[in-house]
């Protein structure tokens, strides 16, 4: 009951988050309707942050506390990650196009962003080689602290590189200035995406835990049928 | 038994090793010979392209073969279950990473030193007046590949397809050493060269921050 009201409250506040999108926000003087495209890029790009923040919490929390349950709530996060990273270079990509006439450019963000989806998907490659649980749970916990000591990296270095070697002027400089309505719209479609985030995020721990349990079972389902066929052949010799 | 000696005699044990056969320094000498060859085909090796183009496929070429090179570092260890030795041995675990580092650093360096004046002859770019300043930047770039390759290594040495997951786990991660030295080489390569000092700091920067993070999560690293 309560699962479903609160994929009722995700799902309505999304909804309005779309409609405001669509309706409410005013429409922008170059580039018209395609901009608003950029409610839902900004809203898949703080979600990425917001839950791989949550995975190298995670990360660091396994590390230290040695409790399964971090290790749940960090391959969630990461792959909620990777899916909102996917997401917010697909619309970035199709928004540029028309934009601004490129597909894509190597400046500090975008080439950060692309970055931290190849490190998390390596991430979740690393953990599918893994066989042993504490193994896999703490050499991926290190790479992931690994993968986020190197995202700022991979930021300022681009910038540095880029201020030395100017780029072709594409952007025209966004964040200088945003209409207020366009403002609140885009706050409202943050703060509607980062349920439906939480929301994919419990849901894959709860699969996480419960994979965990069935491989307990089944571990001790074989000690259990080993244990009786020892009984079984003692009894008969 | 302190650290630091603990990984000197961990060093030589790397060292000798390495030299009974030399199977390894050999197969890094030629895997990047032959990609500085491929490289010539890629554009026209004029001495002027060859100054805007050569530190990036030099480098490139660097972390192809290192990537290559550090898998055996710990995958050797597999083998006869040396690792499980070493750990009982009263050395920190750290001393452990510290000597299979320096190895590697050693390894990769006389690689190096063995080609950039291969590619520098065969590339038409004078590098006789930048061999000091040129060595410290190939030094601190080295430097960080070998310590995160180190560490991969003993990542992935447990998963099942190493040889591709650790250039697939290393790559990302070096990206910024890369943006680094080759910048800091092309300010080498130039008319004027000159030592560039953003990028060094930043390179050294790198090698302090991931000596850091290794150090402290080394006891994860090597765990049973």
């Amino acid at each position: 009951m309560k699962r479903l009201s609160i994929s009722v409250l995700a799902a309505a506040l999304i909804f309005f988050a779309g409609y405001a999108a669509l309706f409410v926000a005013p429409d922008e003087s170059t580039m018209h309707a395609i901009q608003r495209v950029f409610y839902v890029h900004v809203a898949l790009w703080s979600a990425m942050y917001t839950a791989l923040t949550i995975a190298l919490i995670a990360n660091v929390a396994w590390l230290a506390t040695r409790q399964m349950k971090w290790d749940w709530l960090g391959v969630s996060a990461v792959e909620v990650g990777v899916v909102s990273c996917t997401g917010g270079l697909a619309t970035g990509v199709l928004w540029g196009k028309p934009a601004w006439g490129i597909w894509w450019t190597w400046d500090a963000r975008l080439t950060t962003a692309f970055i931290l989806w190849l490190l998390y998907i390596a991430y979740l490659l690393l953990r599918g080689l893994l066989e042993d649980p504490e193994r896999r749970a703490t050499l991926s916990a290190v790479f992931g602290i690994f993968a986020s000591l190197d995202a700022p990296l991979v930021y300022v270095s681009n910038r540095l590189w880029r201020t030395q070697h100017p780029a072709p002027v594409m952007f025209g400089g966004d964040n200088s200035y945003l209409d207020p309505t366009m403002a609140k719209v885009l706050v409202v479609c943050i703060f509607a995406i980062l349920p439906v985030m939480i929301f994919v995020l419990v849901d894959r721990y709860r699969l996480e835990r419960m994979r965990h349990e069935a491989e307990e079972l089944r571990l001790a389902m074989e000690d259990r049928t080993e244990e009786a066929n020892r009984v079984v052949t003692r009894s008969t010799a | 038994m302190g650290t630091g000696r603990a990984a000197a005699i961990l060093l030589a044990k790397e060292l000798r090793l390495e030299f009974r056969t030399r199977e390894l320094l050999t197969g890094t000498v030629i895997f990047v010979l032959v990609v500085i060859v491929l490289f010539s085909f890629a554009f026209d090796p004029t001495s002027a392209d060859s100054r805007r183009y050569g530190p990036g496929l030099l480098w490139i070429a660097f972390l192809f073969a290192g990537s290559l090179m550090l898998h055996p570092s710990f995958a050797r260890e597999q083998t006869n279950q040396t690792l499980d030795a070493l750990r009982m041995t009263p050395v920190s675990p750290f001393a452990i990473l510290l000597g299979k580092m320096l190895a590697n650093f050693i390894f990769l360096a006389i690689a190096e030193a063995v080609l950039v004046p291969v590619f520098a002859v065969l590339y038409n770019v004078p590098l006789g007046g930048v061999a000091g300043r040129l060595a410290l930047v190939l030094a601190l770039g080295t430097l960080g590949l070998v310590i995160t390759g180190t560490v991969f290594s003993a990542v992935s040495a447990h998963a099942r397809m190493r040889e591709l997951l650790l250039p697939l786990l290393l790559l990302p991660i070096l990206a910024p050493l890369l943006i680094a030295a080759v910048e800091a080489t092309a300010a080498l390569f130039a008319e004027q060269p000159a030592l560039d000092p953003t990028w060094l700091t930043f390179l050294g920067g790198f090698d302090i921050v991931f000596l850091t993070a290794s150090w402290l999560l080394c006891d994860f690293l090597l765990e049973e």
